[in-house]
């Protein structure tokens, strides 16, 4: 398995994810700076999140026209698997990789706290295939700007295309089930060949091992022995 | 040619940030002030003595960069020098 973690000025969840992938693959991920111009083969790339290029202008703006998101760009146009977390999420968003925007949350405030997904029965994408339909991961936020929206005719297309993966439900944490106010309880979504994904929460700070969560390394470790398979 | 670019969200887009500075503007006694929307200016400079020329290339980098589409839209205002 092999997976490329992409890392901007101002990632700073990279390092966190390159640990993450290697617990579950044994392999670590190669760490590909924003100026390489092209990507090794990969199995699986992984935008991570953080602040990249200081969130100036829009959050994810500046990384999604970076050579390192086009050679991204090339390898899903291939069939490519692609992950983004958080801020990556945004910037999958901002190329235009997957449809909508994560604009402030409701309440004007950074939320970092746990939250509950609910896995959605009917997303059709590699990255949930290998979780129970319906299952519950318990996975934390840390953002300010998460707050899914798109017009309404993307939301239905999302909604009858499947392409929802994961939403906000409620859970035994603190706070409003939906952290942020997205459209929907969007807290993730995919591409319409399920091979791209955009979520907010971070699976990579919920691996076990010390860390009070485990259901990341679950989500991750089904992910990638989809992709593997 | 100096050219200013006035990027705004569009009409429907929820303005957390309008709606709390409107709040605040009304709790100082400014409770005449309604609608309150933040946008944001980029000036630049840009390389032509070409007022059109300038126009055309501020709307391509809106498009390519500036803003986002989706959510924003943009209006471009090249000065004339006098």
């Amino acid at each position: 398995m092999r997976v490329a973690v992409i890392v901007f000025p101002g990632s700073n969840c990279d390092r966190d994810m390159t640990v993450a992938i290697e617990h579950i693959t044994g392999r670590r991920p190669q760490q590909v700076w924003h100026k390489e111009t092209t990507l090794e083969p990969v199995d699986l790339a992984i935008i991570p999140g953080g602040f990249s290029f200081g969130d100036y202008l829009r959050c994810g703006a500046l990384a999604a026209r970076s050579p390192a998101m086009e050679a991204v760009q090339d390898h899903a146009a291939r069939g490519g698997a692609v992950l983004g977390v958080c801020n990556g999420f945004q910037v999958l968003l901002e190329t235009g990789m997957l449809p909508g925007v994560l604009v402030k949350n409701r309440d004007l405030r950074f939320v970092c706290r746990e939250t509950s997904l609910k896995v959605e029965e009917n997303n059709q994408s590699v990255f949930t295939s290998g979780l129970e339909a319906g299952e519950i991961l318990r996975i934390p936020v840390a953002h300010n700007e998460g707050n899914y929206t798109a017009d309404e005719a993307t939301l239905s297309s999302l909604e009858e295309n499947g392409q929802i993966a994961l939403r906000y439900t409620d859970g035994a944490h603190i706070g409003p089930y939906n952290p942020n106010g997205a459209a929907n309880d969007i807290a993730g979504i995919t591409s319409a060949n399920g091979r791209v994904m955009g979520m907010m929460p971070h699976p990579e700070r919920a691996i076990g091992d010390g860390l009070a969560l485990q259901d990341g390394r679950r989500f991750l470790a089904a992910a990638i022995e989809a992709l593997a398979g | 040619m100096q050219v200013v670019i006035h990027i705004s969200l569009k009409d429907g887009v929820l303005d957390p940030e309008g709606r709390a500075i409107g709040h605040s503007l009304a709790s100082l006694g400014f409770d005449d002030a309604n609608s309150v929307r933040v946008g944001k200016n980029i000036t630049l400079d840009i390389d032509t003595d070409d007022a059109s020329r300038a126009h055309q290339r501020a709307a391509r980098m809106c498009e390519v960069l500036l803003a986002n589409t989706v959510i924003e839209d943009y209006e471009i205002e090249v000065i004339e020098e006098s």
